[in-house]
C-alpha cells in the first residue's frame, strides 16, 4: 500500500468513526445506479451500469456450439471479466489476473446456481446447441465491481436475443427470440472496515476494508456466496448482510427489467 | 452441476450412501512434518481425498517489487493432479477454478500468520491435490494450517475448513464427490477457532438464511473434531523418532 492509500483508508476510518460515509450515504444504501440495456447493438445482448463512478459494460454472444457431455440437453454458459488497463491506475495490462478469475466465477455462479438462463431452451437439436458467453468489461473502477458486474451481466442476458438457426446454419444478422430466463439473480456486497459494515463499497472504502462478501439472491433463497479479503467476520454479521441483500433484491431486479424492457 | 438426469439415490433409508449421518465427517487423518526440506509441511487423508500442503519462508521476496515494507507477503498455490480425479486426466497446472481457490485460501492465512513479524518477506503456501474426491479446498486448508504450526512461523490460530452441502432437501456435512455433483447447494467455510469467526466463505446453490444459520452450526460442531486432529498431528509430530 503507497503512502496515499494509507491517509485515504484512515480518512475512510475517521469518516465511519463519527458515523459518516462519504456522500453522505447511509451505511446500507447503494450509491446511484444506472442501468442501460441494448448498448452494444451488434451484440446479441449488452448491457451498461453505472453504479457511482463504477462503469461497467457486459456483452452477451450467441455461439453455435455442443452441450457437454454430462448434459446433453442443455447449451452452455461462460463468463469472463476483464479489468481493462483503461480503467485504473492500478490495473495492468497482460494475462486475467486472481481478481478479475474471482470477479468473473462469483457472477458466473450467482446467475448459474439462481438457474437464470433456461439451458433446455438452447438445444437446437441432437448434438447441437447455443454457447452463450458473458463477457464482462470494466470500464471504470471506483469500488464494488461485483454488484455492478452481476446487474450488468444479468441485464445484457434478459435483454438478449438469439440469431435465427436454420437449415443448420446461424444467420447472425437476424434476431428471432428472446434469449429465455427462468429467473432473476442480484447481488449484495457488503464490507467490514474496523467494526462497521456497509454496503457497495466506493474505491476509497474498499481500499480501507478489511473483509468483504457478496452474497446473491432471487429475492426468496441466497443463490451464491463470497467472501473476499483477509479480514474475519462474525456469524451475525453474515446473518444480517443475508438479511440486508435478500431486502435489497426487489428494487435492483426493478432496474433490470425497466432496462431490458421485459419482466419476470 | 451434473445433468439431473442420471442422479443416483443420494440418501439410501435415511443415510447417506456412505452410510453416514448428516452431520458426519469422513475419516480424516493428519500428519505433521512429512517432507524434510520445506519448513512445514502436513499429509491429509480425508475420505478419498489425499493432500499434501507444504509451507517454505520467510525467504526472499519474488518478483521484488511484490515486497511489502511493512509485513511479508503470502503466496499460495492450491492445484490438483492431473490423475487426481475419478474421471478424465486434468490438466497441469491452476486453471481458473483453482486460481480463485488459490486467492481465497492466501486470504485466510494473510488473517491468521503474524505478518507484521517478517517484514519484506515472503511466505509460500503450496497445497496440492493428488486425490481428490469433494471437498479438496477445505482439506487444503486443514493441511495448510497444519503445515504452518509445523513450520513454526507465527501464527494467531491453527485454521479448519469443512464444508455443509445439501442433498435431497437436507442439510449434509462434508459432501464427496457424487454427492457435490447432484448436491442442491454447497457451501464451504474457514473458522478460526480462538473466536470462531469466519475466514471463507463461499457459496451456491439454493440456502434459505435459516440453512446458511444451520449450516454455519454444523461446521463448528464439526470443527471441534477438525481442530483436536490438527492438535494431534502436530504433537505426535513432536513425539515420534522422524523428525
Amino acid at each position: 500500500m503507497e503512502a496515499i492509500d494509507v491517509i485515504k483508508s484512515s480518512y475512510i476510518r475517521e469518516l465511519l468513526a463519527k458515523g459518516v460515509r462519504e456522500g453522505s450515504r447511509g451505511m446500507m444504501d447503494f450509491r446511484n445506479i444506472e442501468v442501460k440495456a441494448g448498448v452494444i447493438p451488434h451484440a446479441e445482448g449488452s448491457a451498461q451500469v453505472d453504479l457511482g463512478a463504477t462503469k461497467v459494460l457486459a456483452g452477451v454472444k450467441a455461439v453455435l456450439g455442443e452441450p457437454m457431455a454430462d448434459t446433453p440437453d442443455q447449451g452452455t454458459l461462460s463468463m469472463s471479466a476483464e479489468l481493462l488497463p483503461l480503467a485504473s491506475a492500478e490495473y495492468e495490462m497482460g494475462p486475467p489476473s486472481p481478481e478479475a478469475i474471482e470477479l468473473a466465477r462469483v457472477v458466473d455462479r450467482g446467475i448459474r446456481a439462481g438457474e437464470c438462463v433456461d439451458l433446455q431452451s438452447l438445444l437446437l437439436e441432437e448434438g447441437k446447441a447455443w454457447s452463450i458467453f458473458t463477457d464482462i468489461y470494466v470500464l471504470n473502477y471506483d469500488g464494488n465491481l461485483f454488484d455492478a458486474s452481476e446487474l450488468a451481466a444479468m441485464t445484457a442476458l434478459a435483454s438478449a436475443r438469439l440469431p435465427k438457426y436454420e437449415d443448420g446454419k446461424v444467420v447472425p444478422e437476424e434476431h428471432v427470440q428472446d434469449l429465455k430466463m427462468n429467473n432473476i439473480v442480484t447481488s449484495s456486497t457488503f464490507v467490514k472496515i474496523g467494526s462497521h459494515v456497509l454496503l457497495d463499497m466506493n474505491g476509497h472504502e474498499e481500499m480501507a476494508a478489511d473483509a468483504r462478501l457478496t452474497v446473491a439472491t432471487d429475492g426468496k433463497l441466497v443463490r451464491a456466496m463470497q467472501k473476499g479479503l483477509r479480514g474475519s467476520l462474525k456469524i451475525d454479521e453474515v446473518d444480517s448482510m443475508v438479511e440486508t441483500a435478500l431486502g435489497k433484491h426487489e428494487g435492483l431486479k426493478g432496474l433490470i427489467e425497466r432496462a431490458s424492457g421485459r419482466s419476470f | 452441476m451434473a445433468s439431473k438426469a442420471n442422479k443416483p439415490a443420494l440418501l439410501i433409508d435415511g443415510k447417506r450412501r456412505d452410510g453416514r449421518g448428516f452431520g458426519d465427517l469422513r475419516p480424516l487423518n493428519i500428519e505433521a512434518g512429512i517432507l524434510k526440506n520445506a519448513d512445514g509441511s502436513a499429509y491429509v487423508e480425508w475420505g478419498n481425498n489425499k493432500v499434501l500442503a507444504a509451507v517454505y519462508g520467510p525467504r526472499e521476496v519474488q518478483p521484488r517489487h511484490t515486497a511489502d515494507p511493512l509485513r511479508a507477503v503470502i503466496k499460495c498455490r492450491y492445484a490438483m493432479a492431473p490423475f487426481s480425479s475419478i474421471g478424465e486426466h486434468g490438466r497441469t497446472g491452476p486453471n481458473r477454478r483453482a486460481i480463485e481457490i488459490s486467492k481465497v485460501t492466501r486470504e485466510v492465512f494473510e488473517n491468521v500468520v503474524m505478518l507484521s513479524e517478517f517484514p519484506n518477506s515472503q511466505i509460500n503456501i503450496f497445497i496440492e491435490i493428488l486425490q481428490s474426491d469433494g471437498g479438496t479446498r477445505a482439506a487444503g486448508i486443514t493441511a495448510a494450517s497444519v503445515a504452518l504450526a509445523d513450520s513454526g512461523l507465527y501464527i494467531r490460530d491453527m485454521v479448519y475448513s469443512v464444508s455443509v452441502g445439501k442433498i435431497d432437501g437436507k442439510l449434509a456435512l462434508d459432501l464427496d464427490m457424487i454427492e457435490d455433483n447432484y448436491s442442491e447447494a454447497d457451501m464451504p467455510v474457514a473458522i478460526a477457532p480462538r473466536n470462531n469467526e469466519i475466514l471463507l466463505l463461499q457459496m451456491d446453490g439454493n440456502y434459505s438464511r435459516e440453512e446458511i444459520d444451520r449450516a454455519i452450526d454444523m461446521v463448528l460442531e464439526a470443527g471441534k473434531t477438525i481442530s483436536a486432529k490438527q492438535r494431534e498431528a502436530l504433537r505426535s509430530s513432536y513425539s515420534g523418532a522422524s523428525r
